[in-house]
């Protein structure tokens, strides 16, 4: 028989944290810090407008790109809050999360052997989607002494002929980090010297502690030149609806559209209606999230560094990444030990980039009871590990 | 500051002030001033603790009772309502708009001492014009906690 597959997706190799999950499953008392979703359930009055839509017999294919009324509130919520302006009808898509989204959008936008500057650590599908768009992953380590931020000299660095796209992480999944409205704009001229693609990943950009996100194309020049993917699932708490969003230039967002009618037809009806109403109704569930995973947030980052570890202050997302080179273990060894040993999971750094190597990633998205349980445990862990 | 500090200890009034500080990214000192500023301005008047008597064997009554009531001259509802709520029993006082005047919420270990003390001391006060008792069957949601919650997480154990 012929090889039924495709050498190229087979040479894939598949998510760290899959790995990871298959040795935490079977672990069934485990505290776990591990998950990247929050714990808050979806606020009520968003469910409550699924389920209406549901009792009113909303149940068919919304149009293509999205119904019209969603496409319009996420305009006015991306004006409102980071000050970008897209025109709902042409600019704007809805796709099954933010994932797709990217998926979709490096498939339009790259040729065979375009290079794609990839920051890491950082999110685990940017790497296979840039592979299976032909595309040709060029990884730049994100350090840690520059607080895991893109800096203009390593961008630079990391440029050649063939670059096409830069995809832009932050706030950033793994590590917490966050890039200001001054950091953002020294690479903006490089990128538009350069002529080069952004796409900006802000799924966690209403999770921000300190100043407020600032999005890269709402400067000069790089509206026409970034695609800037959102979504529900990290601000709204609406991971399982499935909902996120692509916002760009006509030219690309049109093409994107196609693919995605072809190959999903439309994001989910139901979900696009509770949408609507996170939109219109939803800023104070937000600020009332974000202030609660605000203090988590210095309460972890406190006593991580009170055990002796070393731990940037993360100032995005839900994660912190603590620096566990001081213990003589790789990420792997001591979150494989600590699972173990204590029965806490944490995701080795490794999973989000081989640079990612000597940290963990912890998430906070846990009730303050549930973490002091869980760090009493890491401080046993470490004092017996030292 | 206070109104973080108050939003984190509604939730759980056990938290120390260091880990509150420690959350407020403040000095312990400063919480322990806004606490005490708190507590003598009346904005933090208890620290009590939810209870789900039910669960216990001896298990409690609980009424609320619709009192109508005549106002007095000068003092408005203000001398009745004070005479209600010194009573032990009584353990919640609201004065109400709409169809009646005073809500009075009351516990007690039978239904027949809840009754008591409505016909024996309630009904019978000069002001009392009516009132009307409706018993509690079964408390689902209190001061903002879900009773019987035994939710678990349900999220995948490790996530991307």
């Amino acid at each position: 028989m012929r090889d039924p597959l495709n050498k190229k997706i087979v040479g894939i190799k598949p998510s760290g944290i899959r790995k990871f999950f298959d040795v935490v499953s079977e672990m069934k008392d485990a505290i776990s810090l591990g998950v990247g979703e929050p714990d808050f359930e979806t606020p009520w009055h968003i469910r409550e407008e699924g389920i209406y839509s549901l009792e009113k017999g909303r149940t068919y294919y919304s149009s293509n790109a999205g119904i019209k009324e969603l496409r319009i509130e996420i305009c006015k919520y991306l004006k409102r809050r980071f000050d970008l302006e897209y025109d709902p009808l042409k600019e704007i898509l809805v796709t099954i999360g933010g994932s797709e989204a990217i998926d979709m959008a490096l498939r339009v936008m790259l040729e065979e052997g375009d290079e794609v500057i990839l920051p890491q650590p950082s999110y685990v599908s940017y790497e296979p989607c840039v592979v299976m768009a032909g595309g040709k992953p060029v990884i730049l380590e994100l350090k840690e002494e520059n607080e895991f931020k893109l800096t203009r000299r390593d961008l630079l660095a990391a440029i050649t002929d063939k670059t096409k796209i830069l995809i832009l992480p932050f706030p950033n999944n793994p590590t917490g980090s966050v890039m200001s409205k001054q950091e953002l704009a020294e690479i903006v001229d490089v990128i538009i010297e350069k002529d080069i693609f952004v796409l900006s990943d802000e799924i966690y950009a209403e999770l921000t502690y300190g100043e407020k996100h600032v999005s890269i194309a709402s400067f000069p020049g790089m509206k026409e030149r970034t695609i800037v993917i959102n979504g529900f699932s990290k601000s709204y708490a609406m991971t399982g609806w499935r909902l996120g969003y692509a916002a760009g230039p006509e030219v690309i967002i049109r093409q994107i559209l196609k693919l995605h009618q072809f190959a999903i037809m439309c994001a989910p009806t139901t979900s696009q209606y509770a949408a609507v109403e996170a939109l219109k109704n939803g800023d104070q569930d937000v600020a009332m999230m974000c202030e609660a995973y605000d203090g988590r947030r210095r309460f972890l980052i406190h006593e991580l560094r009170r055990m002796g570890l070393s731990c940037f202050e993360a100032r995005g997302a839900f994660y912190v990444f603590p620096c566990i080179k001081s213990l003589g273990m790789t990420s792997e060894e001591f979150a494989t030990a600590l699972l173990n040993e204590e029965k806490v999971a944490v995701v080795p750094g490794t999973a989000f980039g081989d640079c990612g190597e000597g940290f963990l990633r912890i998430s906070y998205a846990y009730s303050i009871d549930k973490i002091k349980v869980a760090l009493e445990r890491i401080e046993r862990f470490i004092n017996a590990h030292r | 500051m206070k109104e973080k500090i108050l939003r984190i200890i509604e939730k759980n009034s056990r938290i120390t002030t260091e880990e509150l500080a420690i959350m407020l990214g403040a000095a312990r000192e400063e919480v322990e001033t806004a606490l005490a500023e708190m507590e003598t301005d009346k904005i933090i008047c208890g620290y009590p603790t939810l209870i789900d008597w039910d669960k216990l064997s001896g298990e409690k009554i609980t009424a609320l009772i619709e009192v109508k009531v005549t106002p007095q001259r000068g003092q408005g509802f203000d001398r009745i309502a004070e005479r209600i709520f010194k009573f032990d029993e009584v353990e919640t006082v609201y004065l109400m708009s709409g169809g009646f005047d005073l809500t009075v919420i009351i516990r007690g270990k039978s239904m027949r001492e809840v009754a008591g003390f409505v016909s024996a001391k309630l009904a019978p006060m000069e002001a009392v014009l009516s009132t009307a008792t409706h018993f509690v069957l079964k408390r689902y949601k209190e001061n903002g906690i879900v009773m019987q919650n035994d939710e678990q997480d349900e999220r995948m154990i490790v996530s991307p």
